[in-house]
Order: structure tokens, then C-alpha cells, then sequence
């Protein structure tokens, strides 16, 4: 068990490789209870959120969900986040944020003087009440569909509803962070057991397992997926992080849209890259990277064997003007140069997707 | 010949070593190491006639989780390396004692042998 934001964690239940191929071929269960979850409820919710959101949330249906980053006045990156637009089952309309579990608190901080300018907004944080699983993998719609009486293969790719699982109330999701199709799933905290014994059970035949953190990390890498603290922080903006999808910046203003504006005009310095490595050794966070004549290019951020393509794989910071698909570098690990080709992201794309 | 874990003597970063009549020590990692590691798949071997030291670093294990740095658990020069355990990691997950031995280190110093600790007090720090 590792200690995480406050929470005992599982770096893995039976095996990382053993979990991670069973999301990549199956079905994966994960607690992901250490995820913050913020309730934004009142008229202008949708104004407080969307003046500190980089993407737009006015215009959100109920049943949306989007990710989006939250930036400083500098566009650096306070936390990425999912923002959904939901319906209680007394027809209220609120806006729940799942914030990454080491920035919670930072977020709840920085929350605080934008709620003073929007009196009308409740923000409940609902972390500890409730719980979060996720259920990742091929199998995740049939097995979710024996669990839940809506019809779960027409719900569309981040969309959610609040619904209840064998009579336990529960917000489902399709989203998730491992590149496989699947669901989360926010339920009572005095619930969580229940439901996790009933997904286990129901995907026995299938194979369920249990994912802990280390398969969570090289399912997301694979996937191309950013991890706040490595991919992101503070002094990286979204556009260099390869994230501008996620800013909108169209007819509209944000804490950081103008940083973010002179940012998107400019040439890039550095940018985010996916590196494919030769041998068994893997390049972990903080590794250099250097161009064939070894002068440094970069950092990597993250890095890991890859289970699936058999090969460590790492994401990384290099200077934008060398950061070409294929192109060939070194990596320094501990003392050693390894060879290294650039890859596109994300390394790994699932076959059929969910509509 | 089969190396019982129970007579072995360990260092508490998890590496184990069988002192011969010889005066020489097989080294290895113990089942508990290879347990909390787990999927191994790469690990850096030293050279034979490199000398070590007791409690400084011979070479590295790496796991899908983590590369863990690997501890001499006495001092010497070493005589002999496992080379194919490099490409049959695996066999650390089957026997992590006879046929899962890294390196024999032929002992400068065996009142080392003393400071490590037995079956017993290992275990008994792994928690198990």
C-alpha cells in the first residue's frame, strides 16, 4: 500500500502487467475514491465555473462532460479536471468537478474568493461522502449494462446521468483514463463496497480484476494521457502540453485567457512528445534527453515498461523545433545513453470506440 | 545443491547471501523482494573481478513499477556472475534462491557476515 493524497492505496492488487493487460483485453475495476469530487450548485454556477475553466460551460447541456484545465493568471496549470452538467433526481440542475486528488485542497483554496464574487453558489465538496470506481476495459458496457437498467451502449463518450444501481443512488460516466472504453461511477461512500462486490461478481466470468495505481499509470501512459505533476503543473501552459483542445478562447474571458491568448500567438519553445525506447530500461521522470549529438533537448515527464507494446515508452519536454515523429534521440538514464525515436501520441489507440 | 532460505543471511534492503566453505558468498534478492517488485524486466549485473563493498550498490533491478538499486551484502571482489538470469527473469519469481543467485563475491572482510541479519529477524522486518 502506498500512502496518496491522503489515501492508502493499492500500487497493485495481483500484478501490474496481470491488471493491466486485463483492462487492455477485459474488464479493470479501480477505486478511484481519492479523486476530489466538488458539487457547484446555484443560478450562476455555470458563470463561476465558466470563468475559471478553460473550456466553456455555459453553453453545457445536462448530461455533458468536459475536460477542461483550470490555469493561473499566467496560464500555467492549477489542475485538469472533468466538469459535468447534471440533473438531480428533484430535477436540480448542478455542476459537479472531479479535481485531481493531490490538488484538492489547493483547488478548494483557490476556490474560495472566486465563490465571494458569485454569493448565489453553493460548493459542497463531496469527496468524502461519496466514492468513485471506475470500470475500464472492452468489456466495461456489457458488464456495467447487467448492473444498470438505462440502456448504457447508446449512452455517447463523456456524457453522464445520475441513476442508481440496484437501488443505490449513483452518477455514471462514460469517461475514464486508461484509453479504453468504460465508465466511472460516484456512489455513496456507505455504498462503495456494494457496488464494487457487485461489479466483481457480475464480471467474474470475464475475468475482472482489481487495478491498482502502477496499472492505472502505465494504462494512462500508453494512452498518452497527462498526470498533474508530471505532465502538468504550474509552469507549464496547457498549448505546450499538447492540451489545446481543451482551451477555448473564442467570444470568451478566463482566469488566464489573456496569458493563454499571447501564448497560442507565439511559437512554441517546448512541447510535449512521446518517446518509444530501445531495450528493457525505462527513462522515469526527471531523465534527460538529448539529440544525436548529445546536447539536452528535454525532460522526460513520465515513463514506464510498457505492457502492450512489450517496450519501455515515456512522455516528455523538448525543444518544439526538433520534436518531429520519428525523429531519433538519446535518453540519459542514470549514466547510461539509451536510443530513443519520437513517437506521436497517443502510443496506444483502442480498435472500436464508443459513440 | 539447494539453498535453504532459512539458513541464508540477509541485508535489510532484501539481498541475501550463502557463504561458502570457501570463503566465497552467492548473492541474490529474497522472494519477499521479488514479490513487492514483481513483473522484473531488466537488471544490470556487475563484472566479474569488480569489487563491492557491503552496503553499496552492484547493480539495479527494474520492474514495471520501479528500478531499485541492488546492495552488496559484504564486501569482496566478485568471482562469478549470473549472466542468463538477465534474460530469464522470470526465474526469480519461481526460485529466487538456488536458481535465482546474481553474483559470488569472494569475501575480504567475513566478520561482516555478522552485522546481517538471520532468517528470523528478516522476516520479521518484511512484516510477514
Amino acid at each position: 500500500m502506498a500512502e496518496f493524497a491522503g489515501f492508502e492505496m493499492p500500487i497493485q492488487y495481483s500484478g501490474i502487467v496481470a491488471e493491466h493487460n486485463a483492462t487492455r483485453n477485459s474488464v479493470g475495476l479501480f477505486d478511484i475514491s481519492h479523486m476530489g469530487r466538488l458539487r457547484f450548485e446555484g443560478p450562476r454556477a455555470d458563470q463561476l465555473l465558466d470563468h475559471l475553466l478553460t473550456r466553456r460551460v455555459t453553453d453545457m447541456q445536462i448530461g455533458q462532460v468536459r475536460y477542461s484545465l483550470m490555469c493561473n493568471e499566467e496560464g500555467g496549470v492549477l489542475d485538469d479536471v472533468l466538469v459535468s452538467c447534471l440533473e438531480s433526481p428533484s430535477s436540480r440542475q448542478y455542476f459537479l468537478l472531479v479535481v485531481n486528488a493531490s490538488n484538492r485542497m489547493k483547488i478548494l483554496h483557490w476556490l474560495q474568493p472566486h465563490l465571494a464574487d458569485f454569493p448565489d453558489v453553493t460548493l459542497s465538496d463531496v469527496t468524502e461522502q461519496t466514492a468513485m470506481i471506475a470500470v475500464q476495459g472492452p468489456q466495461a458496457v456489457d458488464l456495467c449494462q447487467r448492473l444498470f437498467s438505462i440502456p448504457l451502449d447508446s449512452m455517447g463518450y463523456y456524457r453522464a446521468k445520475v441513476t442508481q444501481q440496484m437501488g443505490k443512488p449513483t452518477i455514471i460516466s462514460r469517461t475514464g483514463y486508461t484509453g479504453e472504453d468504460g465508465f466511472e461511477l460516484i456512489v455513496r461512500a456507505d455504498d462503495a463496497q456494494r457496488v464494487w462486490e457487485n461489479l466483481m461478481l457480475a464480471g467474474r466470468e470475464q475475468g475482472i480484476m482489481a487495478i491498482g495505481l502502477g496499472a492505472r499509470d502505465t494504462l494512462r501512459l500508453e494512452a498518452g494521457m497527462p498526470l498533474y505533476g508530471h505532465e502538468l503543473d504550474e509552469t507549464i501552459d496547457p498549448i505546450r502540453a499538447g492540451l489545446g483542445f481543451a482551451v477555448n478562447l473564442k467570444e470568451r474571458t478566463f482566469i488566464g485567457s489573456e496569458s493563454l491568448a499571447k501564448i497560442q500567438s507565439q511559437s512554441l519553445s517546448t512541447t510535449r512528445v512521446g518517446l518509444k525506447l530501445e531495450g528493457m530500461r525505462a527513462a522515469r521522470q526527471g531523465a534527460t534527453i538529448l539529440d544525436s549529438d548529445f546536447r539536452t533537448i528535454g525532460l522526460v515527464t513520465s515513463g514506464s515498461f510498457s505492457p502492450t507494446f512489450n517496450q519501455p515508452i515515456a512522455m516528455g519536454f523538448v525543444d518544439a523545433a526538433v520534436a518531429k515523429d520519428g525523429a531519433n534521440v538519446e535518453v540519459d538514464i542514470r549514466g547510461s545513453r539509451v536510443s530513443a525515436k519520437l513517437s506521436p501520441l497517443p502510443f496506444y489507440r483502442r480498435k472500436s470506440s464508443a459513440k | 545443491m539447494t539453498i535453504d532460505p532459512k539458513k541464508l543471511r540477509y541485508a535489510s534492503t532484501h539481498e541475501w547471501v550463502d557463504i561458502g566453505s570457501d570463503g566465497v558468498g552467492t548473492i541474490g534478492i529474497s522472494a519477499f523482494a521479488v514479490k513487492e517488485l514483481t513483473d522484473l524486466v531488466f537488471m544490470a549485473l556487475p563484472k566479474i573481478g569488480q569489487k563491492v563493498s557491503a552496503s553499496q550498490e552492484f547493480g539495479e533491478v527494474e520492474s514495471v513499477k520501479a528500478v531499485s538499486p541492488l546492495y552488496s551484502p559484504v564486501s569482496g571482489e566478485v568471482v562469478a556472475v549470473h549472466e542468463e538470469l538477465v534474460d530469464q527473469l522470470e526465474t526469480l519469481n519461481e526460485d529466487p534462491y538456488t536458481q535465482g543467485w546474481i553474483m559470488k563475491v569472494k569475501l575480504s572482510d567475513p566478520s561482516e557476515v555478522s552485522k546481517l541479519l538471520d532468517f528470523a529477524a528478516y522476516t520479521a522486518q518484511c512484516g510477514e
